[in-house]
């Protein structure tokens, strides 16, 4: 353990001979500091488990080790959290500084476990099992760093995912003891459900300054825009239940509504349509006679029939996402999962990354009081729509919804493409799913110009040694009013090309084609072609069957008056 | 010896000491109180998130009930009633400022105030007003209104400023209409003035809405206000300055690398980012001057560096800087907004912006980080590598967007005004409003109509961003005029070659003969259905009505005594299907600009380019007749169906304004009918001598009301591939093509 078991193995040997005075001094010396080592690990390990001798770097630790901190009542809350907030006013991005990588830091806070002053912890759920994820997913990304002093983001240890399982005043309390705290600038915090009995806020009600919040279900009354990042309430059946990824196209049930704590004046809307419509739609609500708990979950009745959720959404076009008590719903996530194109009534609600993502390709956003018109709203759209969009919900919910980690690394990306907003991710990388980044295209020219004639051309001549074919081509080409430019790539490396100015003439050239007829070229060429189109995955080639002439070709038309007379006559 | 050993001992127990103080400390702050101790040592923070191994609670219980309680207590309607009255002012929204029921379904219009005697308006507020009584949206019966524009001049609330109106909030509340200023859009460009710059009008706006230049994000309403550009004085009303590139230049990067010539500000708001430019001054590829002499009293406030900055400032022309930089500082003025923002951005010069906080131009729709650089004031001295680190595919599509949309929202007043308007239609029609490709992406959002499809796939522009193709068949419409009366008349021909084409899916007779329609035995059986539709006012433009019944992407407009073989057709076709955005036809015709009679003259000889396809004969994408019959003014179709004549040169128009680009002539062919070639007597439109003068009326009447001549001429007809080649007939598959 330590250098001094070698010797105290030789001990018995040596200390005979030493004076028993000094023999009893250093025996008793050294049995304190044994004794009190022992103790030590002892004190150490043993509540815990007798197998964790584990060093602190290994993984297996428990939230129970973190330490523990009291909050005096007199502790310092912070501000309610200001609507005025921007990144120019509220965030300080010289801690960002100038990176190469435009990539921003995070840091972590170390978990504690706060308490009040008589003992009771802060939240009734202490670190949950999602923001754990969420924090791991953060510290194993290319984001985090572990150096206080380098980092541009913090995010505190402090989980305040569920707004119900905090006691609002200490938690503030606790945010405010964070070493770097400094009026909450640059600290994120995640929330998913804000708000509480009766009237539900859109917003996380812990004061917190100048933090930023990734938060569920705000509202366009507390969202500051371009400073808040509007999050997904993340699914807990979104870790549990695999949904095989469903075809476009059309579906047993045209609307389908699921949640079951919905509004009874809205359950009765919904009642009416379905007399209307009858079997297009279907109105699910829990089971009455099962128990609460996780099973429950997974059960939707319609009287008394059966069905399991949330795979019966994968039978449905349109899925219907009513907003509660609050606004930002977890049925999002299971619809997006299921390839079901969500129906949001949710009025004034920031739908989940809007910054960045078109939810006008993956949703259909229907005004509450609209929710009668629903049917013929969604009737008009086009079946191609329809199937874009059955896509779309899907490929959201795998690159954005579908963990804590695609949570919290697309609040990061957003934040991130703010500081560094030249570097950001465009629409298309946000938006496109890799069906379309695949078969689209984009020219790099996209702008309809027709240029000008006055810069001319410049001819690139590619050469090897046939010296009288170039000189002809040579000829011709400068011929050309619009050639600004002629450049001849020497090809051969065993001669050098030719020098000076050459009398440009072609005594015997050979037939232009002569190359192209040869047998082994043509063979050549067409494994050239197969390589190519496996390389890129597709064949990039198209072909039509126009080519372009001049206006007046071929046209019994004086040549003299023709622009581009004498084409056609090789 | 004794002692060396002893000394061993020692040093053992030492450092067993040390270690239980090592131990025994990561114990302590446990129970201590001291942070600052607890954070360096205790806890490590210098290691990565651990793996806890214990079971965690899930953050949302499964027995939590969510909504239970509100459902008793609260009806959804209260809520939002209860949203209506808390949320007015600086926290308006749509929802609780502005009344949907005003605006009929698929119908947005716009109620213009009629103007007061003795009330002066500036010219660019009579340009707005104009715009907006010529636009489709207006209506001249507040009954019908959804939203409502003062015809108060609110352009300008500087007190200082001569054209600063009075009394502006005693003449607003006494307006009959006002109703606490719902439903009203309010215009304005200065507002607050020295020494402060607020953003208050100076007159309470209610719940009225903000078009407003220089909008911070604090005063922004998302979704409600819209932030529009400064504009000057001289800014054009329509048409406007085409983008200064004209072609694109690979690599990208121009003599300097980033340039700013403006005014500084010694003191007061705004002044901190302008006098601190000189830092990044480099004399080469930086170049960043100002001078100090403006105002009246400069010279008091004048500091060391003034004399030698406006030395430097006189040396370069401002222009020239322009047309050659990679980049353009736009850095904030006293206001937010400066006018450098639409001079950059016409110049194709990429704008670098310094103006933190400045909602941008129109971003409820624009993705401004496609076409500019979003710098940050406090970071000044980083923007130099900044844009220099910006690499060069980049800048090349930066510069392009940069001209995409200045011709698409910025380049004239109307389309300043009117993109206004469609922002907040696309608001009151939610469901048909335009996606953000539609808007950031040629043609731009005022060509594209969502009330025509919210699906992309069905316009002619995003084909190739979709990775998709059009549909393999088109719809022929051929335009009857004559009654039916033998078997022999040129239409029954037409139907059978153009039935007999494989891509044809179906053919429609638009009946606009007066005469009742013939019975159904008298159309010749083919294989595909014909559908006869009877038109309703027997008008020209009706031959351009999106009919449901349209089902395919493309069009074969034709008329009743077109000659067309079925090889042609299928040619056509098949060169549409690489062009879907374009106009397709036969016989060309083109415009010049006749410097004599200074008005555009239209020829039909036999020329070396040509600008114009007639529709008589031509293949389009079925959106053009939602957009001929949606987005053109009355005014022009009516003058179409009076003449019965141009409906063609409007059409080439329009698509060429929408394009930017020159229809396409396949083949051979200058004539397409039978009393083109002179073989017929019969009376004809053709025939008639007016016709050819009306159809240069039409032609300057259309250039002033599209701002400018968008026709471009094309020098090139597309042939099939072995046109006229020396080979045998047999190895061409569009044989006839040669034939006739």
């Amino acid at each position: 353990m330590c250098a001094s078991g070698k010797y105290t193995s030789r001990g018995p040997a040596l200390i005979p001979r030493m004076k028993t005075k000094h023999r009893i001094y250093y025996i008793t010396l050294f049995s304190v500091v044994l004794l009190g080592l022992i103790a030590t690990g002892m004190f150490q390990f043993w509540p815990h488990s007798i197998e964790s001798t584990a060093e602190w770097s290994l993984d297996r630790r428990s939230v129970h080790d973190a330490p523990l901190v009291r909050l005096p009542v007199s502790s310092p809350i912070p501000e309610r959290g200001d609507l005025s907030c921007r990144m120019h006013t509220c965030f300080d991005v010289y801690r960002c500084g100038y990176n190469p990588k435009n990539r921003i830091k995070v840091y972590i806070y170390p978990l504690q476990r706060f308490v009040d002053e008589v003992g009771v912890p802060i939240s009734s759920t202490g670190l949950s099992r999602e923001y754990n994820d969420l924090l791991s997913a953060i510290s194993d990304s290319d984001f985090y760093t572990d150096d206080v002093t380098r980092a541009c983001l913090f995010v505190p240890s402090i989980d305040v995912l569920n707004q119900n399982s905090l006691r609002i005043r200490e938690t503030a309390q606790a945010l405010a003891m964070l070493p770097r705290w400094d009026k909450g600038m640059n600290h994120l915090l995640f929330n998913m459900l804000p708000g509480g009995p009766p009237d539900y806020s859109t917003a996380l009600d812990v004061p917190r300054d100048r933090a930023l919040l990734a938060g569920g279900g705000f509202s366009t009354w507390t969202y500051r825009q371009g400073y808040d990042v509007s999050i997904p309430v993340y699914s807990p059946l979104s870790a549990d239940v695999e949904l095989p990824e469903k075809q476009p196209g059309p579906r047993r049930y045209f609307i389908l509504s699921s949640q079951t704590a919905i509004h009874r004046e809205y359950r009765a809307e919904l009642e009416r349509l379905k007399e209307e419509n009858g079997e297009a739609l279907l109105l699910l609500d829990k089971c009455s006679n099962l128990s609460q708990g996780a099973a429950s979950a997974r059960k939707r009745c319609y009287k008394g029939q059966v069905f399991d959720y949330p795979q019966i959404l994968q039978e449905s076009s349109f899925c219907v996402v009513l907003r509660g008590a609050r606004l930002g719903q977890a049925t999002l996530s299971d619809v997006l999962q299921a390839g079901c194109i969500p129906v949001i009534l949710a009025d004034s609600y920031i739908l989940p990354f809007s910054e960045v993502l078109d939810w006008k390709r993956a949703s259909v956003v229907i005004p509450e009081e609209k929710l009668p018109e629903m049917y013929t709203i969604l009737k008009s759209i086009p079946h191609r729509q329809v199937e874009e969009m059955q896509r779309q919900t899907r490929w959201f919910w795998d690159a954005y919804f579908s963990s804590m980690k695609a949570i919290g690394m697309t609040a990061l990306e957003i934040i991130n493409d703010r500081i560094y907003p030249y570097a950001a991710r465009t629409y298309e990388q946000w938006n496109n799913p890799p069906v379309v980044k695949w078969s689209s295209v984009n020219s790099p020219l996209f702008l309809p110009l027709i240029p000008p004639r006055s810069p001319g051309f410049t001819a690139v001549v590619l050469t090897y040694d046939r010296i009288e074919s170039l000189f002809r081509v040579i000829t011709e080409i400068s011929k050309v009013p619009s050639l600004a430019k002629l450049l001849v790539v020497w090809n051969n490396q065993n001669k050098s090309p030719p020098e000076g100015e050459k009398k440009f003439k072609c005594p015997e050239c050979t037939a232009i084609d002569g190359l192209s007829l040869d047998q082994t070229h043509m063979v050549e060429r067409s494994e050239c072609i197969n390589k190519f189109a496996s390389v890129f995955g597709t064949m990039p080639l198209k072909v039509v069957e126009h080519r372009a002439d001049p206006v007046l070709y071929k046209d019994d038309f004086p040549e003299k008056l023709k622009s581009f007379p004498n084409i056609g006559s090789l | 010896m004794q002692a060396k050993k002893r000394y061993f001992i020692l040093l053992s127990a030492g450092a067993c000491l040390v270690l239980l103080f090592y131990f025994g400390g990561a114990q302590l702050p446990a129970s201590g109180r001291n942070r600052h101790d607890r954070s360096r040592h205790g806890y490590r923070s210098d290691q990565p998130w651990p793996h806890f191994s214990d079971p965690l609670h899930q953050f949302l219980p499964w027995d939590q009930p969510d909504t239970e309680e509100y459902n008793i207590h609260i009806s959804p309607r209260q809520k939002r009633d209860v949203n209506t009255s808390v949320y007015k002012g600086k926290r308006c929204r749509m929802d609780s400022c502005f009344d949907f029921s005003r605006c009929k379904k698929n119908d947005f219009k716009v109620y213009v105030y009629p103007q007061q005697k003795g009330e002066k308006i500036s010219e660019s507020y009579q340009n707005i007003l104009s715009t907006i009584e010529g636009s489709r949206f207006y209506t001249s019966d507040p009954g019908q209104a959804c939203l409502f524009v003062l015809s108060l001049d609110t352009l300008d609330r500087d007190q200082l400023s001569p054209q600063y109106v009075h009394n502006l909030k005693t003449k607003v509340q006494n307006l009959p209409l006002w109703n606490n200023g719902r439903n009203h859009l309010i215009f304005n460009l200065y507002s607050g003035t020295w020494p402060d710059y607020t953003e208050d009008l100076g007159f309470d706006i209610g719940q009225a809405m903000l078009a407003k230049a220089s909008i911070s994000t604090e005063n922004f309403r998302p979704n409600f206000d819209v932030s529009i550009p400064l504009f000057s004085k001289e800014h054009p009303r329509t048409g406007g300055e085409r983008g200064f590139l004209k072609y694109n230049s690979i690599p990208p990067f121009r003599k300097y690398m980033l340039v700013f010539k403006g005014k500084r500000y010694l003191t007061g708001i705004g002044s901190d980012t302008r006098n601190a430019l000189y830092h990044v001054h480099n004399q080469e590829d930086v170049v960043l001057l100002t001078t100090c002499k403006h105002g009246k009293d400069w010279q008091k406030h004048k500091d060391a560096r003034c004399d030698k900055d406006n030395a430097e400032y006189d040396k370069y022309d401002y222009r020239e800087m322009l047309h050659n930089s990679t980049f353009c500082l736009v850095p904030r003025g006293r206001r937010l907004g400066s006018f450098r923002f639409l001079e950059a951005l016409q110049a194709a010069c990429v704008p670098v912006m310094l103006s933190n906080g400045w909602e941008l131009p129109f971003s409820e729709i624009i993705n401004w980080n496609t076409a500019a650089v979003i710098g940050d004031e406090r970071l000044l001295l980083q923007i130099p590598s900044t844009v220099r680190s910006i690499h060069q595919d980049k800048i090349l599509a930066l510069r392009q967007q940069t001209q995409f949309l200045w011709e698409a929202y910025f380049s004239s007043l109307e389309k300043i005004v009117l993109t206004t308007l469609e922002i907040i239609q696309d608001r009151v029609l939610q469901q048909e409003s335009r996606s953000s490709v539609m808007w950031n992406s040629h043609p731009g959002g005022l060509f594209a109509l969502p009330q025509y499809s919210a699906y992309l796939g069905d316009f002619p522009f995003y084909y190739a961003t979709l990775g998709i193709k059009p549909h393999s068949k088109f719809t022929a419409v051929i335009h009857a005029v004559t009654p039916l009366v033998s078997q022999s008349q040129p239409i029954l021909k037409l139907l059978a070659s153009v039935a007999k084409s494989q891509y044809c899916a179906q053919i429609i007779v638009l009946w606009n003969c007066d005469k009742p329609l013939p019975a159904k035995h008298r159309w010749p059986a083919t294989t595909v259905p014909v559908i006869v539709i009877e038109g309703e006012n027997k008008v020209m433009s009706s031959r351009f009505l999106p009919y449901e019944t349209i089902i395919t992407d493309a069009v074969l407009s034709l008329d009743e005594d077109t000659v067309l073989s079925t090889t042609e057709v299928d040619f056509a076709f098949t060169v549409w299907q690489s062009f879907p955005e374009r106009l397709v036809g036969y016989p060309a015709r083109s415009h010049f600009w006749d410097s004599n009679k200074e008005r555009w003259g239209y020829t039909s000889k036999w020329t070396n380019d040509y600008s114009m396809v007639l529709t008589g004969a031509a293949i389009y994408h079925r959106y053009y007749h939602f957009l001929y019959t949606n987005f053109l003014p009355a005014s022009l179709k009516g003058m179409v169906d009076q003449l019965a004549n141009c409906e063609d040169i409007l059409m080439n128009f329009l698509v060429s304004a929408v394009t930017k680009l020159p229809p396409i002539k396949v083949t051979q062919k200058k004539q397409y009918k039978e009393t083109m070639m002179g073989q017929s007597s019969r009376a004809s439109r053709w025939a008639d001598p007016d016709h050819f003068a009306q159809r240069q009326t039409c032609m300057n009447k259309f250039a002033s009301w599209f701002g400018g001549m968008p026709l471009v001429h094309s020098q090139m007809r597309l042939d099939p591939v072995l046109f006229k080649d020396q080979v045998s007939i047999l190895r061409k598959k569009y044989r006839d093509i040669e034939r006739l």
